[in-house]
């Protein structure tokens, strides 16, 4: 022991040879960190719901407050995203020829990959960046990258709005089919969610994956048929590859690309299996997402 | 209670409160503690922090220079007992506030173990503000990070802003504030919750002095209210005057334990 006898001594209260770990045991103390059961972190999670909502809602808001248009940037910023990738793959590639309505099926393809784009390296580094919160107060974990997850899909439903706006401004009808667009969404965020409380611990203790994490991001967008379509691209690879095609679709980028798709544009077929493949994600990201990331609880703050 | 005695013990009332202390439930034990934590972007002076080097580095296989390793707190046991105000003295960097954070649950243990009755908190909820935003929705986020629930926020929301006595500034966002209003209002959202035991780090009370006299009455009151106080400062006098034990860290061990008179006189003399 690295302190004098008569420390110890006191620090014993004159018990001198019951341990200090008895001595906690007897007076019924626990350990100052420990990992709460799943279930009961589950609920200490729901008990911080209103954090989640305002931490992230605060986030949003002072993103923008230095700009002078303020919050029209939420609205203005997928707008100009969109033009920004007409310009380029409708107009200058022009990648058009072979897909009808190619406007809605590019425009789509942005948003939804952005939106889990954004929610999963905004998870990767919820924690790393947020240490000094995590070294001063106490709430489950999860409450960030959750947060993180929550500021995009506020900024996500007004991507969807531009979306709408676009897609109906290029011809599609409405109909029925657009009741299902908040159940894809829901599935979507359900697989974010999972995904990015899987990188935010692999991000908290491994940080050169914020250096990683763009190309990673960039590779997936162009393996995902935002720009092209699937079945068109592997059309002309011999038949002893045609696996690839299967693969591609299993992607759970494309899947939920292509859901969105088959609601929003008529003349889109979307691949056989899309909605079992995007219900498949969604609960396989979040059981395993939240169960990596509740394993390593008690040491976020360690850094 | 013992948490008021302020002056030098004599020998039998020293022997009195060893034992009442003795009787005293404990509420924390700090069973040979060691913390070690991570430090990121600590480079060197003659640290050359080109891509080159790096690269060299990690053909050598040696470890990232920009991560080291800190060994704040060296095998630390106490036990504190519920009534006792505990001060923590000691020079910059002698593991003070870690020990602290360990304590409150915040800093996991690299070896030994922190046992504790209920939820110790850290005083503090700087680190949960953002200074783009009015004080108005910061005190909504301070308060939902401590964990209060909308009902119990809308109660407090006015006290708040009246201890802060920010008046309309609340409306502002605080990057306008000076730093006196800033830790006014940090103050004044740290303070609105109870806690059972309450962890005090250093330089709380700032601001003009009227300021300073009302939170530290505040943190008398909440000194109080909980059953044990631990208090980081580097104002001896306060913590002469608030506290009834000393713990005297150095270099991350505890280098004397006991009466506050005896071991501040200690301290000064080192």
């Amino acid at each position: 022991m690295s302190q004098p006898d008569s420390a110890v001594a006191d620090a014993q209260g004159g018990a001198a040879t019951e341990s200090l770990a008895a001595l906690a045991k007897r007076h019924g103390l626990r350990r100052a960190i420990a990992r709460p059961s799943l279930p009961f972190y589950v609920g200490q999670l729901w008990a911080r719901r209103h954090f989640v909502l305002k931490y992230a809602t605060s986030r949003n808001v002072s993103k923008y407050s230095q700009s002078m248009l303020g919050q029209l940037w939420q609205l203005l910023t997928p707008l100009l995203n969109a033009g920004v990738y007409y310009l380029m793959f409708g107009v200058i590639l022009d990648q058009k020829k072979d897909i009808s309505n190619y406007t809605a099926f590019l425009i789509t393809g942005v948003f939804i990959f952005t939106f889990t784009q954004r929610t999963v390296s905004g998870g990767a580094k919820s924690i790393s960046n947020n240490l000094s919160l995590i070294r001063a107060l106490h709430f489950p974990r999860a409450a960030l990258p959750l947060a993180y997850a929550v500021q995009e899909l506020q900024q996500l439903l007004w991507s969807m709005l531009v979306l709408i706006g676009i897609v109906l401004l290029t011809g599609e009808p409405l109909t029925l089919y657009w009741l299902l667009i908040p159940v894809a969404l829901l599935l979507q965020l359900t697989f974010n969610i999972g995904a990015s409380l899987f990188m935010a611990r692999v991000g908290a203790f491994a940080r050169d994956m914020n250096q990683l994490l763009p190309f990673i991001m960039r590779t997936w967008l162009y393996a995902s048929g935002v720009f092209f379509s699937i079945p068109d691209r592997v059309a002309d690879l011999p038949e002893s590859l045609a696996f690839v095609q299967y693969i591609m679709e299993l992607n759970p980028a494309a899947a939920y690309i292509e859901l969105m798709r088959d609601l929003l544009i008529q003349s889109h077929t979307p691949p056989q299996w899309a909605w079992t493949t995007a219900i498949f994600w969604a609960v396989f990201a979040l059981v395993i997402g939240f169960w990596y990331f509740w394993r390593a609880e008690e040491r976020y703050g360690r850094g | 209670m013992a948490m008021e005695r302020v002056w030098p013990l004599t020998a039998e009332e020293q022997e009195a409160t060893a034992k009442s202390s003795a009787t005293g439930t404990p509420t924390v034990i700090v069973d040979d503690l060691h913390i070690v934590y991570k430090v990121y972007g600590a480079t060197s002076a003659e640290e050359k922090g080109n891509a080159a080097t790096a690269l060299l580095r990690l053909v050598k296989r040696q470890g990232r220079p920009q991560m080291r390793e800190v060994h704040a707190v060296k095998g630390v046991s106490f036990v504190a007992r519920h009534g006792d105000a505990i001060g923590i003295i000691g020079r910059n960097g002698s593991g003070k506030s870690t020990l602290l954070r360990a304590i409150a649950g915040l800093l996991p243990p690299h070896s030994g173990a922190v046992y504790t009755d209920g939820q110790p908190s850290l005083l503090g909820v700087n680190a949960a503000l953002m200074k783009e935003l009015t004080g108005e929705r910061n005190i909504t986020l301070g308060c939902y990070a401590m964990g209060m629930t909308p009902s119990e926020v809308r109660a407090k929301y006015d006290e708040i802003v009246d201890f802060s006595g920010i008046g309309e500034f609340v409306q502002f966002p605080m990057s306008t504030y000076s730093s006196g209003m800033g830790a006014r209002l940090r103050f004044a959202i740290a303070s609105a919750k109870v806690h059972d035991v309450l962890l005090i780090d250093e330089a709380l009370a700032t601001g003009d002095r009227e300021f300073r006299k009302r939170s530290q009455k505040r943190i008398m009151q909440m000194r109080e209210s909980a059953g044990t106080v631990f208090l980081v400062a580097h104002n001896l006098d306060v913590i002469e005057e608030t506290c009834n034990r000393v713990i005297w860290l150095h270099k991350g061990k505890i280098k004397m334990d006991g009466d506050p008179a005896e071991v501040i006189g200690a301290y000064n003399k080192a």
